[in-house]
C-alpha cells in the first residue's frame, strides 16, 4: 500500500495510485477532538498539532492542514479576529478603512506576525511527526482575494473598477506578503501551497476583468512561490476560466459543487489535478448512505486515470459536519476509490 | 402596446424577465400583468440590461429617461428597471454574469432611480414595514445588493445593518416590522435564523422572514430547516418576495 505522499504525488502525475486520494480538510474539528473552544484551540501550536494528528488517525485523510483561519493574514496587517463557538473565525474591522490608506500600506514581515509564526511552528512539528509520508498543505490567500478581508468586499469591488492605481499598489503590497508567507510555509515543511483565490471565480468577476486583474496577479505571484501550488476558488465557479487557470502552471484546482466534475476533468486535459467537489454545506445533514452515494458519484465522474483528489468544494469542512458523516466519506472512498476503477462505466 | 391587464394573475418572473405581474407596492395601485414583450419598452429593457452589465452609467441614464418620458417614472421602473434587475439576478444565479457586475449594475440603477423617481411616502402608506439585516457575520455585500435592487425598484426598506440575534429581534418588535430580510454568508449565521424565527414566533409578531446568501444556495433545504418563509437565490428575488408580502399574499 502506498503512503499518502506516494498516493497524492502519483495522482498529481496523472497516473492511478492504489486508491483515490482523499483530502478531508478538517481544521476546526481538531478543537472538538481536544475538547477546546475554537479560540482556545488556535491559541497554541501544540493544540493544532495534536488536533491534526488525532484527525489523521481517525479519518486517514491523505494530508495534514496546519492552516488556522483566513483572518490570520489580516492580523499580520494589524487587523483583529472575531471568534465564534461554532464556525471559522472572521476578520474583524477592515484594516483599510479608506482607499487612501493603501498609499501608506506596507507588506508585514511574516516573522512579526504572532499567528503566522504559530502556523509555521505547527507546520514544523507536523513535519517532524510525519516526515515525507503525508503531504502537509499550506495555505496563502491570493493577493487579489485578500482585500475582501482587508477592506470589505463592496469597497474592494469599487476600488477595482474606479481606482486602478491604488488597486495596483495594493496588489504589489499583497503580492510581496503572499510570496514571503507561502515560501515561509514551504521552508517550515509544507509540501505545497493552496492559493485561495475566490474573487477570481467567474461567480465574482467576469473573465474579462479577471484577465486584467486576478489572472495577471496569479501569473506574477505563483512563479515566485518555491513549490507546488493548487488554486482554490472556494466554492466559486471556474469552468469559464479553466484554460486561463491552466496557464498559471498550477498543479491543482479546487472545484465548486455547482459545476460538474466530469466537465472539469475533461477540461483539465491532464494539465492539472482536479480537487473536489463534495458539497460541504449539505454534508452537515447527509446520512452515511448519502455520503457513500456522493463519494461514489464524484469518483465515478473524475477518478479514472489519476489527476483527481476527492475533497469538499470549499477547502474546509464546516464545524457542523458530524463525525459519522466524515467516517462514512472515508469508508466510501476506501470502498469505491480503489484502482482500477472497474465499476466505472 | 401588448401590455394587457390580466386581473388575478400571478407574478411570472421568466428567463427574459419581461413577463411579470407588478403590484407596485403602492396602496391603490392597479393590479395587472405587464407583458412588455414585443414592445418598444422591451427593447429598451433589453438595452438597459446590456448597458448595466457593461456598467455604462450614461447609457443607463439615457435609457431610463427615455422610458420615463414614454411611460412616466413609476411605469418606467415597473416595466423596464425591475425586469432588467431580475434578469441580472437570474443570469448571475445561472453563472452567466459575475457578482461584481450585478453589484455595480444595481448601484447604478439605485442612483438613477433615486435621482429620477419622485420621492414621497404617500404611495407607501399602509404597507407592512420591511427591513433587512446581516445576521451575526460581517459580510455586508449581499445586503447592500438587495438594498440597491429594492430601492431601484421603488420599494421602501429599512437598513438594520449588522445585528446579532437578540438585537435584531428587539428592533423588529420595536419597529413593528412585518417583513424581515436576512442576509448571511457563513453557515453558522444561517443556522441562527432559526433562533430569530423562534423568538419572533414567541412574541406572536406575525413577521415573515426571507433569507439569502451562500449557505442557502449550496443547500436548497436549509431555508426551510431554519424556519424562513422564503429564500432568494439572487438579490433581485427580493423584489418579487417583498411585493408579494407587502400585498398580503403568501
Amino acid at each position: 500500500m502506498m503512503t499518502s505522499m506516494q498516493r497524492v504525488l502519483t495522482a498529481l502525475g496523472h497516473r492511478e495510485p492504489d486508491k483515490v486520494p482523499l483530502f478531508l480538510l478538517t481544521t476546526m474539528h481538531g478543537a472538538k477532538e481536544l475538547g477546546l473552544s475554537i479560540r482556545e484551540y488556535y491559541s497554541r501550536a501544540e493544540h493544532v498539532v495534536e488536533g491534526q494528528m488525532r484527525l489523521l488517525a481517525k479519518y486517514r485523510s491523505d494530508c495534514l492542514v496546519p492552516f488556522h483561519y483566513a483572518g490570520l493574514e489580516c492580523e499580520a496587517f494589524g487587523g483583529d479576529t472575531v471568534f465564534y463557538d461554532d464556525g471559522p473565525p472572521n476578520a474583524g474591522a477592515p484594516v483599510i478603512r479608506r482607499p487612501e490608506d493603501i498609499d501608506r500600506l506596507e507588506p508585514p514581515k511574516v516573522a512579526d506576525g504572532a499567528g503566522l509564526v504559530r502556523v509555521l511552528e505547527v507546520t514544523r512539528q507536523l513535519k517532524a511527526r510525519v516526515g515525507d509520508t503525508v503531504p502537509i498543505i499550506g495555505v496563502a490567500i491570493s493577493p487579489f482575494s485578500l482585500p475582501v478581508m482587508q477592506m470589505g468586499f463592496e469597497p474592494y469591488i469599487r476600488l477595482i473598477y474606479e481606482q486602478p492605481e491604488r488597486f495596483a499598489r495594493l496588489m504589489a503590497v499583497n503580492q510581496a506578503f503572499c510570496v514571503e508567507w507561502a515560501n515561509a510555509q514551504l521552508a517550515a515543511g509544507a509540501t505545497a501551497i493552496v492559493y485561495f483565490d475566490p474573487v477570481s471565480s467567474p461567480t465574482n468577476i467576469s473573465r474579462e476583468l479577471y484577465l486584467k486583474t486576478g489572472h495577471r496577479v496569479a501569473l506574477e505571484t505563483l512563479p515566485q512561490i518555491k513549490g507546488a501550488t493548487a488554486i482554490h476558488l472556494a466554492s466559486g465557479r471556474g469552468l469559464a476560466i479553466v484554460d486561463d487557470i491552466a496557464a498559471t502552471g498550477t498543479a491543482g484546482v479546487g472545484v465548486s459543487t455547482l459545476e460538474d466534475l466530469a466537465e472539469w476533468k475533461a477540461a483539465a486535459r491532464g494539465r492539472f489535478t482536479v480537487i473536489g467537489n463534495l458539497n460541504g454545506v449539505e454534508m452537515r445533514r447527509w446520512t452515511p448512505a448519502q455520503a457513500e452515494d456522493e463519494v461514489k458519484r464524484a469518483i465515478g465522474k473524475a477518478g479514472r486515470g489519476g489527476g483527481f483528489i476527492l475533497a469538499d468544494n470549499h477547502g474546509e469542512i464546516p464545524w457542523q459536519v458530524p463525525e459519522e458523516v466524515l467516517l462514512a466519506i472515508r469508508d466510501a472512498a476506501d470502498r469505491w476509490g480503489r484502482y482500477p476503477l472497474d465499476w466505472v462505466e | 402596446m401588448g401590455s394587457e391587464p390580466v386581473p388575478g394573475a400571478e407574478i411570472i418572473p421568466t428567463l427574459t424577465g419581461l413577463h411579470y405581474r407588478y403590484a407596485g407596492g403602492a396602496a391603490g395601485c392597479a393590479r395587472k400583468v405587464c407583458s412588455a414583450k414585443g414592445t418598444a419598452l422591451e427593447k429598451l429593457a433589453s438595452e438597459l440590461y446590456e448597458a448595466l452589465i457593461a456598467l455604462d452609467t450614461p447609457r443607463v441614464t439615457a435609457l431610463f429617461e427615455e422610458a420615463v418620458s414614454r411611460r412616466g417614472p413609476i411605469l418606467a421602473v415597473e416595466e423596464m428597471m425591475v425586469p432588467a434587475l431580475v434578469r441580472m439576478g437570474e443570469e448571475w444565479h445561472s453563472g452567466r454574469i459575475a457578482l461584481s457586475q450585478t453589484y455595480m449594475g444595481s448601484r447604478i440603477c439605485e442612483a438613477v432611480v433615486d435621482r429620477l423617481l419622485p420621492h414621497g411616502t404617500e404611495r407607501y402608506k399602509g404597507l407592512p414595514k420591511t427591513a433587512i439585516a446581516v445576521l451575526s457575520d460581517y459580510h455586508m455585500l449581499g445586503k447592500r445588493m438587495v438594498l440597491s435592487v429594492l430601492r431601484a425598484s421603488g420599494l421602501p426598506v429599512l437598513d438594520y445593518g449588522r445585528m446579532d440575534r437578540d438585537e435584531l429581534v428587539e428592533r423588529v418588535l420595536a419597529d413593528n416590522t412585518k417583513i424581515l430580510l436576512i442576509s448571511v454568508l457563513m453557515l453558522p449565521s444561517a443556522l441562527k435564523v432559526k433562533e430569530v424565527r423562534s423568538a419572533l414566533d414567541a412574541s406572536e409578531a406575525g413577521v415573515k422572514i426571507a433569507v439569502g446568501g451562500a449557505p442557502f444556495l449550496f443547500d436548497p433545504e436549509l431555508w426551510r430547516e431554519v424556519g424562513a418563509d422564503a429564500m432568494g437565490q439572487s438579490a433581485a428575488d427580493a423584489v418579487s418576495i417583498v411585493q408579494r408580502w407587502q400585498e398580503g399574499r403568501a
